[in-house]
């Protein structure tokens, strides 16, 4: 009997009409203009990655190896040679983004704060030869990005 | 002898044994840095405290406390827990935090047991020390900051080295290592400090950075650097082969092995052979070619010559499955002409006991008088020499020498230099000599004379006159300079019925009765100056070497981290070498190499197809490889040889310890340590 009137008075249709209505009038627009508008992401978001360097331009990684033996994907390879100077560094850091299931792992192992999962997420190819990333183009990575990331870790850091 | 209770368990020991060797035939661990049951105890890391029951009220160092009867010790308790923790963390106070760039790191001592038994956290917020490295030559980088003053790098140049250039320097907090002013530790056993450091203080320089302990292949293998056949482990990472560190073996080499073995690793990557080639008769240059064209070429080339003028010699390190392969082929080409002596040694090989290191490499340990008899131990095979001055240091036995008088690291009676005096040393004490287990070892140089078979006959001679050979010992030793010769010696690589042995192989190709050579892995002689330009030299190895550059045609193999091979040490003990990476390029292990080209060269090919069934035919020819890793005992057989002595001194066989084989000069590593290590003369002579 009380299924019947409901449906005789039409009444869920017209909630369902009446909640449009509130979210087309009422409720601030949740739809952002994408690209050209961008929506909030945490401090600990983990997008594309980068190497980082210290401000006096010296790279931070150590080719201690600790991502690679960590990475769950084997996404990461790294070789490594004492630099003239007697340093240890890497001669080869590749990361496979292909690969990369984007766990963070690699930058919780990082001891110097070298690699990081960056704030960017667009970096989409057309082959998948550009999704193999070398050293250069994460340290350009690094480069291009240090003022948010250097914000994002400071922001994290009370957690930490 | 003492019972000991640990734990709630009882074990009764011998009179001597410590705590901490007591725990370990238990099977309890107690953590350790200072200690090293190959050297002496010191006890100053205090690490290994336990508490022992009725004692004095404090922990005891379990290293330097021997069992006694009824003694009561605990290694788990409160106190103990408590004691080790403060020890760590007052290691840790001056240890750097540095373990990312530690070349140790993943492999540490300080690492694992500051996990296992330390604090998790710091209370020390003071500056930390830091102390200047030092500079230990080319093999050895420090770190010494990292440096816990354990002692073990001391104590090991003084005692198993026997070049004390170490010592602790300064008290207190100030203690450092260090080298007396201007030296470098130049000893053929550097390479040992790195693996005794319990931490990153002392590493390998070649290794530097290069990989981490966990991303590495581990092989079980032997080394093939000199005729022990020392147990090593090839650590390699993808092709690469990235280090090698020595094998527990009591029976051998201990847990030491010689810098040789250790760092010219780096010479397997590097001027190899990685596919065939062929010289072109009209230019003279060698071109590349493929497998089939170069066993065609072979074929081409033998097709006429007749069995008697063809002849192969084996190098020093090839595998036995390669030399009998070899021999099966050189049989089945009807020629007679084969040797695996091509350092020129002439020697008689009838019986086993002859030619092999009878008492065995252990047995140094029980012999009360060494006489050398033209050998430099310290270079031919460092580890015999490392037991020798182990048991001189126990015992203080007498050691002579008769050939060129060379630092040993030992003293030693210098008792002339050739042939003549052997014999007045006989005379002199034919019959007086009272040591219970007297042994002889002769160096290989010593056969390296026209008069080989004579002086052979004197050694027998000398041996059994001098009490070396009696019933239940046999003392006498002949060191043989090259890993494959006793696998060749046993299996008959050598001139067959009225075949041509070494040196008349050489000369024969200068005067035609040699028209086609084949050389396996034969790299010891330079092949451009002796082998006569008319002969057709097939060359079979894995470097771009001696005989490489005079070859017509090259066949590319596999070097001995490559391929799964049996070698004969100088004792008589068969042992498997394992492959640890792949050859490079088209590079093929020799025996598969020499039956592919039997289907060319031969009427019918080898009767084997893969390395199991050459095995098999190997172990029903010659029994003793049926054992692998156990010394077949060689019955003495009283000798009849007679010859006429030449006057000349004995002669060294190494004249560059550290380019000795193929692998050794292409290595890089081996070319900065002769710079280092031998004086400038010595090393433009070895260039010569």
């Amino acid at each position: 009997m009380d299924r019947l009137a409901r449906a005789f008075f039409l009444t869920e249709i017209v909630k369902g009409f009446l909640l449009t209505l509130k979210y087309m009038f009422f409720v601030p627009k949740v739809t952002i203009n994408y690209p050209y508008e961008k929506g909030p992401i945490s401090p600990r978001f983990r997008g594309e990655h980068a190497l980082r360097r210290y401000p006096n331009g010296e790279e931070r990684c150590i080719a201690c190896k600790l991502c690679e033996a960590i990475c769950p994907a084997l996404a990461i390879t790294i070789e490594a040679e004492p630099r003239e100077d007697g340093s240890r560094r890497t001669t080869k850091y590749d990361i496979d983004m292909t690969k990369c299931i984007y766990c963070g792992l690699c930058q919780e192992a990082c001891p110097v704060d070298a690699i990081v999962e960056g704030p960017n997420f667009e970096f989409a190819t057309e082959t998948r030869e550009e999704l193999y990333y070398n050293k250069e183009k994460l340290l350009d990575n690094g480069d291009r990005w240090e003022a948010q990331i250097a914000a994002n870790i400071v922001a994290d850091a009370p957690y930490r | 002898m003492p019972k000991i209770t640990i734990n709630d368990m009882e074990i009764e020991v011998e009179a001597g044994t410590s705590i901490l060797q007591a725990a370990e035939q238990l099977g309890i661990e107690i953590p350790r840095f200072c200690y090293h049951d190959k050297l002496s105890v010191p006890a100053n890391c205090r690490m290994c405290l336990v508490e022992v029951e009725g004692g004095p009220p404090k922990p005891a160092a379990s290293c330097a406390i021997a069992c006694g009867d009824g003694m009561v010790v605990h290694t788990e308790s409160e106190m103990v827990k408590k004691a080790r923790k403060g020890v760590m963390e007052m290691l840790l106070i001056n240890h750097p935090l540095d373990c990312p760039i530690c070349d140790q790191g993943g492999e540490c001592d300080l690492q694992d047991q500051a996990v296992s038994y330390g604090f998790d956290r710091s209370r020390y917020h003071e500056d930390k020390r830091t102390v200047s490295n030092k500079d230990l030559g080319p093999l050895i980088g420090t770190e010494m900051t990292r440096c816990i003053n354990c002692t073990r790098c001391v104590r090991f140049a003084e005692e198993i080295a026997g070049t004390p250039v170490l010592g602790q320097f300064n008290r207190g907090e100030d203690s450092e290592i260090g080298t007396f002013i201007g030296e470098i530790v130049d000893t053929e056993l550097s390479g040992n400090l790195v693996d005794i450091c319990p931490v990153g203080a002392l590493t390998s320089k070649p290794y530097a950075y290069s990989a981490r302990s966990w991303e590495l292949t581990k092989t079980e293998t032997i080394d093939v650097h000199d005729s022990l056949g020392c147990n090593i482990r090839v650590d390699s990472r993808g092709r690469e082969v990235m280090r090698i560190l020595p094998r527990l073996n009591e029976d051998i080499n201990e847990e030491w092995i010689d810098d040789r073995a250790r760092f010219s690793c780096d010479g397997l990557a590097a001027g190899r052979i990685d596919r065939p080639y062929i010289r072109d008769e009209e230019s003279g240059k060698l071109v590349e070619a493929e497998w089939s064209e170069a066993f065609v070429y072979i074929k081409k080339k033998l097709s006429g010559v007749k069995g008697d003028k063809i002849a192969a010699l084996a190098g020093d390190l090839v595998d036995v499955e390669a030399m009998v392969a070899m021999k099966d082929l050189m049989n089945a080409l009807g020629s007679p002409n084969m040797d695996c002596r091509t350092d020129s040694g002439v020697f008689n090989t009838d019986n086993r006991a002859s030619y092999l290191f009878n008492s065995t490499i252990a047995g140094i340990d029980e012999a009360d008088a060494i006489l050398l008899v033209g050998v430099d131990p310290r270079h031919e095979a460092t580890m015999i020499n490392a037991r020798i001055r182990k048991n001189w240091l126990e015992k203080k036995i007498p050691i002579s020498l008769i050939g060129e008088a060379v630092d040993l690291t030992y003293p030693y009676e210098h008792m002339g230099t050739g042939p003549k005096d052997l014999e007045k040393l006989v005379k002199q004490y034919a019959g007086k000599v009272k040591a219970k287990k007297p042994m002889m070892i002769v160096g290989s140089g010593v056969f390296r004379r026209d008069d080989g078979m004579a002086i052979h006959a004197l050694l027998h001679e000398a041996a059994e006159a001098l009490g070396i050979v009696k019933k239940n010992w046999n003392g006498f030793n002949i060191l043989h300079g090259a890993a494959s010769r006793v696998g060749g010696l046993e299996v008959g690589f050598l001139p067959q019925k009225n075949g041509l042995n070494f040196s008349e192989i050489i000369s024969g190709t200068k005067d035609g009765s040699i028209e086609a050579l084949f050389l396996l892995g034969a790299d010891e002689f330079n092949a451009r100056v002796h082998i006569g330009w008319k002969t057709f030299v097939v060359y079979q190895g894995h470097h771009g070497d001696h005989a490489a550059e005079r070859a017509d045609v090259i066949l590319p193999a596999a070097a001995y981290t490559e391929k799964d091979g049996l070698y004969v040490n100088t004792e008589g003990r068969p042992q498997l070498a394992k492959r640890a990476v792949t050859p490079p390029g088209d590079a093929k292990e020799d025996w598969a190499i020499l039956r592919a080209m039997s289907e060319h060269i031969c009427r019918k090919p080898l009767p084997y197809n893969s390395q199991l069934e050459l095995r098999t035919r190997i172990q029903k020819e010659w029994p003793i490889f049926k054992k692998i890793n156990e010394v077949a005992p060689a019955k003495w057989v009283k000798p009849s040889m007679k010859g006429r002595i030449l006057k000349d001194s004995f002669i060294l066989p190494v004249p560059n310890y550290y380019l000795n084989n193929p692998i050794c000069r292409a290595s890089k590593t081996m070319k900065t340590c002769t710079e280092a290590f031998t004086n400038q003369n010595d090393f433009q002579e070895a260039a010569e």
